[in-house]
């Protein structure tokens, strides 16, 4: 077995735009969940809106300005659209809606009708132009270590990665705030918010928003180092996203960046493992594809161990949560 | 004749006064001057009428109980008139301003704040930042305000000051740093009490706010509320503690079955036969008479009973 590429690869995985992309998707659904306790069982639906709403004009030739805004737009009329009927009921029905309305958007981009516009099941290609051409890095390959990499692959990650330090930021900056105060009063007792003469909805309805966006343009860095795959949006990753907020802990700062980065390391060593040990026969029984999937038992497998003895995730807050009812 | 001396509101040749009140005391009278009035509120549950009242005023200015047997229709009604429930029917002001069919929120920032039966303190939060959440106009809770401190950083502080001190009164200082969920039932119910107070509310709603709060505490609950009113707050409370019906309100309200079945000042509502009948049950065969011996009141007996059974059932939770 190959160690020194296995653990090159599992650290790459750190500062990878994939890793970039499911903080930032993780960020987004700790504002609805873990600060706000908005159920979004559909985060993946941002993704994608994000991933085609971006792709779909730069392939018609839009600058990336344009694109970028059209990810944001669609995103935004994509919360109202599930929060206006959810919002004013009680929490399960954000989860339903959330659920049905990700596979929905999935189909929809999937249909052969649509082939044109998204590619259907092909999904789109082609669309990284506009992004390569605002590459500041001169061409070439930079880096040490495991960490090299040619001009464009540090263009995603250091955009990806910006972002994600804004996002948390914003987070930061938001929580610590009296807006921060009333949504976190929201996640305990509405009525009790309501009482108090705060507009519940109006603030649920933002956060939705916010996590949203966060979500969409974290679909855009996701899509940015390979195609845009309808395959890519289905509810697994919706659970991956949450599992690294879990982990890293649902009301953090922190945590959805750790969360991700931990998930990303440990799914490649994992793999990396998996596949040396069935390359040099010490796992016979068993094929790399068979591989790939015991890699997501094992994931399965750590969110209850997590879930079970650390529940407020890495970063969380034991007492905050033990009180959780 | 002599009947009619010893029991005047029995009968409706007898035209009680009282200085609340304009015209005569009976259920739904007019106030002199009233801050809420309610007309034809009537809330149906399946075949249940839980609220059905035809006309309500509730003085401004003073301390006025709002009682009942479990059941009556008290707390539906707190909902209706904050706008926790739709009615089936039925328009109300506050103030002058009509408020049926205005959303909770709205209800709250136009000055009329309530407290639940179930406290509904939030568990995760600091005491303080409970507290904090109460004022109403903050800047740092527009969205975009928000991000800049300075937009907000005094109003905060002042709001600081102000919860600082309720919490002194409420003498739940000690606890400010602490989660409120690690504060017992009662000092639960100080807390929402006291949160409802950073708003500086009009009129303030409180449904049984002594249900679980310790016997040395609720003397001093009793000052608060008195203060209230000394600061010129109007006070709607339910009480199942009959010794503070009677010594803090100026004027009670007896529901049962969703109706007012009677109102007047404590010290005659009690006498009232509208009042035993809602407590005992119609058709009971108390001896009216016996009312004015010096015997055990039959509705402080019933009442002090159910408060019991109430608090017992309180505890459990
Ligand atoms: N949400 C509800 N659904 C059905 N029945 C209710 C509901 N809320 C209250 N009730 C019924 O309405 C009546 C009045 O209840 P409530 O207002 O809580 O009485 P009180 O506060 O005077 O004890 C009771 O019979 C109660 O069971
Ligand atoms: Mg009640």
């Amino acid at each position: 077995m190959d160690w020194g590429n296995i653990f090159g690869n599992a650290i790459g995985e750190i500062i990878s735009p994939t890793t970039a992309a499911y903080a930032l998707a993780a960020i987004g659904l700790g504002v609805h969940f873990g600060y706000t306790g908005l159920l979004n069982f559909g985060q993946a639906a941002f993704l994608l809106i994000g991933a085609y709403a971006f792709a779909i004009p730069t392939l018609a030739g839009a600058p990336i300005i344009v694109a970028v805004l059209s990810a944001i737009i669609c995103s935004v009329i994509f919360a109202f659209i599930l929060g206006i009927p959810t919002l004013r009921l009680r929490a399960d029905y954000l989860a339903i809606v959330t659920i049905a309305s990700a596979e929905v958007v999935r189909y929809v981009v999937t249909t052969t009708g649509l082939t044109d516009f998204t590619g259907a099941a092909n999904g789109l290609s082609g669309f990284k132009g506009t992004f390569a051409a605002i590459n500041p890095i001169p061409e070439g390959r930079y880096g040490f270590g495991p960490f090299m990499y040619n001009e464009y692959d540090w263009w995603v990650r250091i955009v990806g990665w910006t972002l994600v330090v804004l996002a948390s930021v914003l987070v930061f900056l938001l929580m610590r705030s009296p807006w921060g105060r009333v949504v976190k009063g929201i996640r305990e007792d509405e009525d009790a918010v309501r009482s108090l003469g705060k507009n519940v909805y109006s603030y649920k309805m933002q956060s939705l928003v916010i996590g949203g966006v966060m979500g969409s343009v974290a679909g855009i860095i996701f899509i940015l180092p390979r195609a845009v795959q309808p395959a890519n949006y289905t509810t697994g990753l919706t659970f991956f996203i949450w599992t690294i907020m879990l982990l890293g802990g649902a009301a953090t700062i922190f945590g959805p960046i750790v969360g991700a980065m931990i998930f990303w390391v440990v799914l490649s060593l994992t793999q990396g493992i998996l596949y040396g040990a069935i390359e040099s026969g010490a796992l016979g029984f068993m094929t790399t594809t068979q591989a790939g999937q015991v890699r997501f038992i094992l994931v399965g497998v750590a969110l209850m161990l997590l879930v079970i003895f650390r529940p407020q995730g890495i970063f969380g807050n034991k007492k905050e949560l033990s009180f959780s009812v | 004749m002599s009947n009619l001396d010893k029991n005047p509101v029995q009968s409706p040749a007898a035209a009680v006064t009282h200085p609340l009140v304009k015209g005569t005391v009976e259920p739904g009278c007019a106030k002199v001057d009233p801050i809420v009035i309610a007309d034809h509120v009537t809330r149906q549950f399946g075949g249940l009428k839980a609220v059905d009242v035809d006309h309500l005023e509730i003085p401004r200015g003073q301390i006025t109980a709002l009682i009942g047997p479990n059941g009556a229709g008290k707390t539906t009604m707190f909902n209706l008139l904050t706008g926790f429930d739709k009615p089936n029917t039925g328009t109300w002001e506050f103030d002058g301003k009509s408020l049926a069919g205005v959303p909770a929120f709205k209800v709250a920032r136009s000055g009329m704040v309530r407290t639940f039966q179930l406290t509904k303190s939030l568990g995760r939060l600091s005491v303080l930042q409970n507290m904090l959440l109460g004022a109403t106009g903050q800047r740092g809770e527009g969205l975009f305000s928000s991000l800049v401190k300075p937009l907000w950083r005094r109003q905060e502080e002042e709001n600081t000051v102000r919860a600082d001190e309720l919490l002194a009164r409420f003498k739940l200082d000690a606890k400010r740093e602490d989660y409120a969920a690690s504060l017992s039932g009662g000092q639960r119910k100080l807390l929402e009490m006291a949160r409802a107070l950073m708003s500086k509310p009009e009129l303030i709603m409180l449904d049984e706010p002594m249900a679980g709060v310790n016997p040395a505490l609720t003397q001093s609950l009793l000052g608060h509320i008195k203060n209230l009113k000394a600061d010129g707050t109007s006070v709607l409370f339910v009480e199942h503690d009959m010794h503070m019906v009677m010594h803090i309100s100026d004027w009670v309200i007896v529901m049962a079955e969703g109706r007012v079945v009677a109102e007047g000042p404590p010290e005659t509502v009690m006498k009232d036969p509208a009042v035993i009948d809602a407590y005992l049950g119609a058709h009971h065969d108390t001896d009216l008479g016996d009312l004015m011996d010096d015997g055990p009141n039959p509705v402080e007996v019933a009442l002090e009973a159910e408060r019991k059974a109430h608090d017992a059932h309180s505890e459990e939770k």
